[in-house]
């Protein structure tokens, strides 16, 4: 019989910080950490020294002086009088519209294109696959100056639109202008304006805005109770009550209702002075921005939608069919579900992609937070040690929002493996 | 039985009848375009859609292609040929802006005599490539090769180059096609010493500078050596040390005596004389090269256990990852001078280089991190199993693995890391697209001419960027069938 | 062992290539040093600064860089020019990345003071102005109410404009832009309907169009802006040397001397003005730490004052700009070199 004996205790030595395993890496954290933190020191000392030989501080306070110049696009009011730290937010959202607008416009167009490139429909396959391949491997830069380009050199001027016999003519029954400044689209108004909220900082929201939201997600709960209703019904009785009508009728008459209460109509552009008025004019430097990055991410998206549903083995389709589902069920319930899995990872680093190329804003003049806050600020301040860190800052904080939304949405849908 | 079939059936066939060919709607062409663009209503207005979008496609286009001109000395006597050949409100297309200025789209403001320098090295370059990138496809390496050789001798006789230089690179070129019939691994040599030639040959000056990088690194290795055999832990300090030392104290004297004794100095050409495609591709493969290295690093500090060490890199990955390319640009322009020691100043297109490699860095680092995932835990296991420490199971077992399962993703970032050097144009280097074009355009001669110069850059930049992703997906058809 | 080489490459052209290192204090010393000025110029502006197919600089900004190399090196092409854009301009300059910014800046008081910069004089003064397609039918800047203006962003143009419609009590759509290449397509394209900047710019833009006579420019100038060379804040001796080359430059077309008689009348000049302006009497050059022949050599490098003004944007070249106010103020303009004693 053997006896276990205790381990020998060696006395710990110097020597062990090196050659034992048990302590070598924290000797080597140690180590890193050390030279990590002098080497922070050394950058901060140095443009500490730098500061101080300009003459120069490291404080934000520029950004409550009056900024002076003016925004094409503010989502937000917004005039010169107002301060940098205004200007910033207008680009801050600038950057935020233009993004989620991409987005969308991005992933449908991807997912159109991703599926129609596995269509059996030989032309339509091989239009996708060259579509794919150019705008994968060409720089976005190029897309955008071309897009640019065709605005402002194939549309016409306002000036086109005047005069007895214009060259240029309105589309969709004269409510929308095409321009090489803008499109001028139709905006609403309101004969019995309930007014708005104010919410601070001069920013508001209108009572009618408000009223539709409340509408709709009420509409939306009814909508599900109905369903759940119908849903336990058929559980019962084996029967589904036809509920068709009734959620459609939820949905729309309460906005109906408010429409008519609010007396809302179209107001359409019209041509007065040098430019279009009384509609919405989007900005050319938008709409640019808009279609390029929506373009290009798109190549990209597609490619991921075609590998997510080819990842999708056939044995799949053929079980749910010889369970008797029918097609659109079970793209819905077997198919879908399992390809999500795959794309949605990819698809959340596009839209990261889209965000971060929305910089490229600089090329059209689009005034993002890199054009206000990065641009025309850091300009007209010289703060450019204060600007682009605080840029960078945010646009950081923007990524790290996206990817924790997407790790939240990856635990929820993981395969659970037992 | 055939007994009892005979008395009961009136006819058996006892021979198989010809085969008939299929009906004519079944065969051939109309077959293939029932099955393939007619095959039900939805199908056929797809194909419709396509056909017409296609067609417009072309009429829009065809005419302005058609009626090119190549030879002309400005915009408006291009429109003036249009005009007389295919008559009055003729669109047409003028390439002979490419045609006058296509060696600044390449070469930027390098001194034109001097052009055969960086066709040289970018020649050598696929010298210096093939080993890795076809390590196992001899026939392709030898294609590769081949068609690299006859190229870069034709392109040097065209931009004039010297003839010592034009024999030396046949030599070099011819001697590399050969020894890599005898296996890839004598060539890898060349690859490492590539960087020190291709240095050399774009910025010129001698070649005895770049050279000391290497000796250094020697220098180092050989008190890495020599004291290991006292204490292998003192050895990487001494060698770390020795290394340092050397470029610190003594490369610089070094380098000068032997320039003295043995001079090997081609002209110096600065930096700001590089331009166009020439600028784009040495800031891509300078990017690439040095942030292989750093991406394989960070890598290995992410998956490390050391929670101090992840945490770091942890922190570097995501705060590159996190913000857009142009706002590091803006820090390489503005802001590095703020952290460097007061009066340091050095090279905007160096400075570029170092934030575009700490920005392909990280993303490298998350490619590799994937193919460190991807293998499989037995390979660890085996690797401990046999008694190996971290850094050997590392060399020998892991990261030859993963990297080669990480390829065709490193080279999807080296294309995106390419097409991003476009907007080097933000901080005014004079990139092939947007700052080359403007300063065409800036040129009375050549004002207002867009679609040309977009079309040829966008061409080339296809051209390249394609031919890069079809190699990774020959090289993930080629793992694929390895892992079976 | 490969990946590290590759590493250190890098740092080899870092220690053996780029690096240069400034001092802080001394620009002379460093660019006698070095052998070469480094001149933080525009990226490309037709008669201002713009290189060639072959990557030659020249324009009227250009000239005073050869004219200060020719001063302080003795060699008017011993120039490396940085393209700088609006955004990096002073950064550039204020880091030590150029020794002396030439890129027809506005000298305003917070760049003065707030950037800490240097301007030594102005080689050109301007303003802003507006250009408008003729067929508009404006004739006023007044009459821009809600007209669409093209503007550069980051230029002290894009506050005047703000200010000026504000004080006016009009409005207008900016369309911000990013380069003056871009402006010009966006405005001959007819994207706005006016494109503002300083005068000199909007003629030297005209002056390429294909159709200059379709386009005027509005006689309001809504702002001064005085464009010249600066240096960096706190080199007092620099920013000297700087200041009296342009001063030799302007005082050269005052007393007559010209890149062709300069030789002569440096010899036997009767002008005891010329005579130390050149060197020939009294050693001006030593109290800048410079010789005697300093502006001479500065006047040659691309003649005098009027003759680079002639010779990049005056009236015979395509820029075709008027001498206006930067005429001498004895032709009644506001060119005054301060007297060389």
């Amino acid at each position: 019989m053997t006896e276990l004996s205790a381990p020998e205790k060696v006395p710990f030595r110097l020597s062990m910080l090196v050659y034992d395993r048990r302590y070598r890496s924290m000797t080597f954290q140690v180590v890193v950490f050390i030279l990590f933190m002098a080497i922070g020191w050394w950058l901060v000392d140095n443009t500490l020294r730098n500061l101080a030989i300009m003459g120069k501080d490291f404080n934000f306070s520029f950004l409550w002086q009056r900024a002076g110049y003016d925004i094409p696009q503010t989502p937000i009011p917004y005039t010169a009088d107002d301060t940098h730290f205004r200007a910033a937010m207008v680009g801050l959202l600038n950057t935020l519209i233009v993004s989620i607008l991409g987005c969308i416009a991005a992933t449908v167009l991807g997912v159109i294109i991703g599926v129609a490139r596995l269509s059996k429909n030989w032309l339509i396959a091989r239009l996708m696959t060259i579509y794919v391949e150019i705008f994968r491997n060409i720089p976005l830069l190029l897309w955008i100056l071309i897009i640019l380009a065709v605005f402002t050199e194939l549309l016409p001027p306002p000036n086109a639109f005047r005069g007895e016999n214009p060259t240029a003519s309105m589309i969709l029954f004269d409510s929308v202008a095409l321009t090489n400044r803008y499109t001028a689209v139709p905006t609403l108004t309101m004969s019995n304006d309930p007014g708005s909220l104010p919410l601070g900082a001069r920013i508001t929201i209108d009572w009618a805005v408000i009223a539709f939201a409340v509408a709709l997600i009420g509409g939306w709960l009814v909508r599900r109770a109905i369903n759940g209703w119908a849903q336990r019904a058929q559980d019962r009785s084996g029967r589904r009550p036809t509920t068709w009508w009734i959620n459609l009728a939820v949905m729309v008459l309460p906005s109906l209702a408010l429409i008519r209460y609010f007396g809302i109509d179209l107001i359409e552009p019209e041509l007065r002075g040098f430019n279009f008025t009384g509609g919405m004019n989007l900005q050319n430097a938008l709409v640019v921005l808009w279609l390029a990055l929506t373009l290009y991410t798109a190549a990209f998206i597609a490619e991921i939608v075609r590998a997510g549903i080819m990842a999708v083995s056939k044995g799949q389709t053929e079980a749910a069919y010889a369970l008797g589902l029918q097609p659109n069920r079970t793209m819905r319930l077997v198919v879908l579900p399992q390809a999500l899995r795959v794309i949605v990872p990819p698809l959340i680093s596009q839209y990261l992609n889209l965000t971060k190329n929305s910089s490229l804003a600089i090329a059209v003049g689009y005034m993002d937070l890199r054009g206000t806050l990065g641009g025309t600020t850091l300009n007209q301040t010289g703060r450019e040690l204060e600007s682009i860190v605080l840029m960078m800052l945010i646009y950081l904080a923007l990524s790290l929002i996206i990817s924790g939304v997407m790790n939240i949405y990856n635990a929820r849908v993981r395969l659970k493996e037992r | 039985m055939s007994d009892t079939h005979a008395e009961t059936v009136a006819f058996v066939r006892d021979t198989m009848l010809p085969p008939v060919p299929p009906p004519q709607r079944q065969a051939g062409a109309v077959r293939w375009l029932r099955e393939n663009l007619f095959s039900g209503p939805v199908n056929t207005a797809l194909t419709v859609l396509g056909l017409a979008a296609i067609w417009y496609l072309m009429a829009q286009s065809w005419d302005w292609l058609a009626h090119s001109v190549w030879t002309a000395g400005s915009l408006a006597e291009c429109r003036q040929t249009v005009a007389e050949t295919w008559g009055d409100g003729a669109r047409g297309a003028c390439w002979a802006v490419i045609r006058e200025r296509w060696n600044q789209y390449i070469f930027g403001f390098y001194p034109p005599a001097l052009y055969w320098r960086p066709v040289l090295a970018f020649g050598l370059l696929f010298v210096a490539l093939a080993p890795v990138l076809f390590s196992e496809a001899g026939v392709i390496r030898r294609w590769v090769l081949g068609v690299a050789t006859v190229g870069t001798l034709a392109a040097l006789a065209a931009t004039s180059a010297p003839m010592p230089w034009l024999v030396a690179a046949a030599v070099v070129m011819a001697g590399a096609l050969l020894l890599s019939e005898r296996g890839s691994g004598r060539l890898l040599i060349f690859s490492v010493l590539y960087p020190v030639l291709g240095v050399w040959l774009l910025w010129g000056g001698s070649l005895w500078g770049p050279l000391m990088v290497p000796l250094g690194i020697a220098l180092g290795w050989l008190a890495w050596l020599v004291v290991s055999r006292v204490s292998p832990m003192l050895a990487v300090l001494a060698g770390i040390i020795a290394t340092l030392a050397f470029w610190m104290l003594l490369s610089g004297r070094v380098a000068s005596d032997a320039e003295g004794l043995l001079s090997l100095a081609l002209r110096p050409v600065r930096s700001n004389l590089f331009g166009g495609f020439l600028l784009s591709i040495t800031i891509g493969i300078a990017g690439i090269v040095m942030s292989l290295p750093l991406g394989i690093v960070l890598a290995l500090a992410r998956r490390s256990d050391m929670f101090l060490i992840k945490t770091l890199a942890v922190m570097f990955i995501e705060f590159i990852r996190g913000v857009p390319l142009i706002t590091l640009l803006f820090v390489a322009s503005l802001l590095l001078n703020y952290f460097l020691p007061p009066g340091t100043t050095f090279d905007i297109i160096l400075r570029v280089i170092i934030m575009v490699t700490l920005f392909a860095a990280a993303y490298m680092a998350e490619v590799i991190r994937g193919g460190l995932a991807a293998l499989p835990k037995g390979q660890y296991e085996a690797a401990d199993a046999l008694g190996l420490d971290y850094w050997k199971a590392q060399r020998l077992i892991i990261l030859p693995q993963a990297l080669k399962i990480s390829i065709p993703g490193i080279v999807s970032t080296f294309i995106g890391m390419f097409k991003d050097t476009t907007l080097v144009t933000f901080v005014g280097l004079y990139d092939p697209l947007k700052s080359m074009s403007d300063a065409v355009r800036a040129n009375v001669a050549w004002k207002g001419i867009y679609w040309e110069p977009y079309i040829f850059v966008g061409a080339i930049f296809f051209i390249i960027c394609f031919g890069m992703s079809r190699y990774s997906m020959y090289l993930e058809r080629r793992l694929a069938r390895d892992h079976r | 062992m490969k990946t590290t080489a590759l590493m250190g490459t890098v740092a080899a052209i870092a220690l053996t290539g780029g690096a240069a290192f400034a001092a802080e204090g001394d620009t002379l010393a460093q660019v006698k040093q070095r052998g070469e000025l480094i001149c933080g110029v525009h990226t490309g502006l037709a008669g201002f600064a713009a290189p060639d197919a072959n990557g030659n600089w020249s324009g009227f900004d250009v000239a005073f860089c050869k004219a200060l190399a020719a001063a302080v090196l003795g060699d008017a092409t011993k120039v490396r020019y940085v393209p700088t854009t609006g955004q990096t301009r002073f950064t550039a300059l204020s880091s030590g990345e150029v020794d002396v910014l030439a890129r027809n800046s506005t000298w305003t008081f917070s760049r003065d003071t707030d950037l800490k910069l240097d301007f030594v004089g102005v080689n050109y003064y301007d303003g802003q102005g507006f250009m408008v397609r003729r067929d508009l039918g404006v004739t006023s800047a007044k009459e821009l109410d809600g007209a669409t203006i093209c503007i550069q962003t980051g230029t002290t143009t894009e506050l005047n404009l703000a200010d000026y419609f504000r004080a006016n009590n009009m409005n207008y759509q900016p369309v911000n832009i990013d380069t003056s290449a871009e402006g010009e397509q966006q405005y001959i394209a007819g994207a706005c309907d006016a494109y503002t900047t300083d005068a000199s710019g909007l003629a030297s833009l005209r002056a390429a169009f294909a159709d200059p006579e379709n386009h005027v420019i509005l006689p309001e100038i809504i702002s001064k802006e005085p464009l010249g060379p600066a240096v960096r804040h706190g080199d007092s001796n620099w920013a000297d040397i700087a200041r009296w080359t342009l001063y030799a430059l302007i005082a050269a077309e005052e007393y007559g001397v010209t890149s062709a008689n300069i030789d002569e009348l440096a010899a036997n000049s009767g002008n005891p003005d010329v005579q130390r302006l050149l060197g020939s009497t009294d050693n001006l050059g030593a109290m800048i730490g410079l010789d005697a022949e300093w502006a001479k050599r500065a006047i040659k490098a691309s003649g005098n004052y009027g003759e680079i003004f002639a010779s990049t944007i005056g009236e015979q070249t395509p820029i075709g700009l008027a001498r206006g106010l930067n005429a001498q103020w004895t032709q009644g303009g506001l060119q005054y070199a301060m007297p060389f004693r």
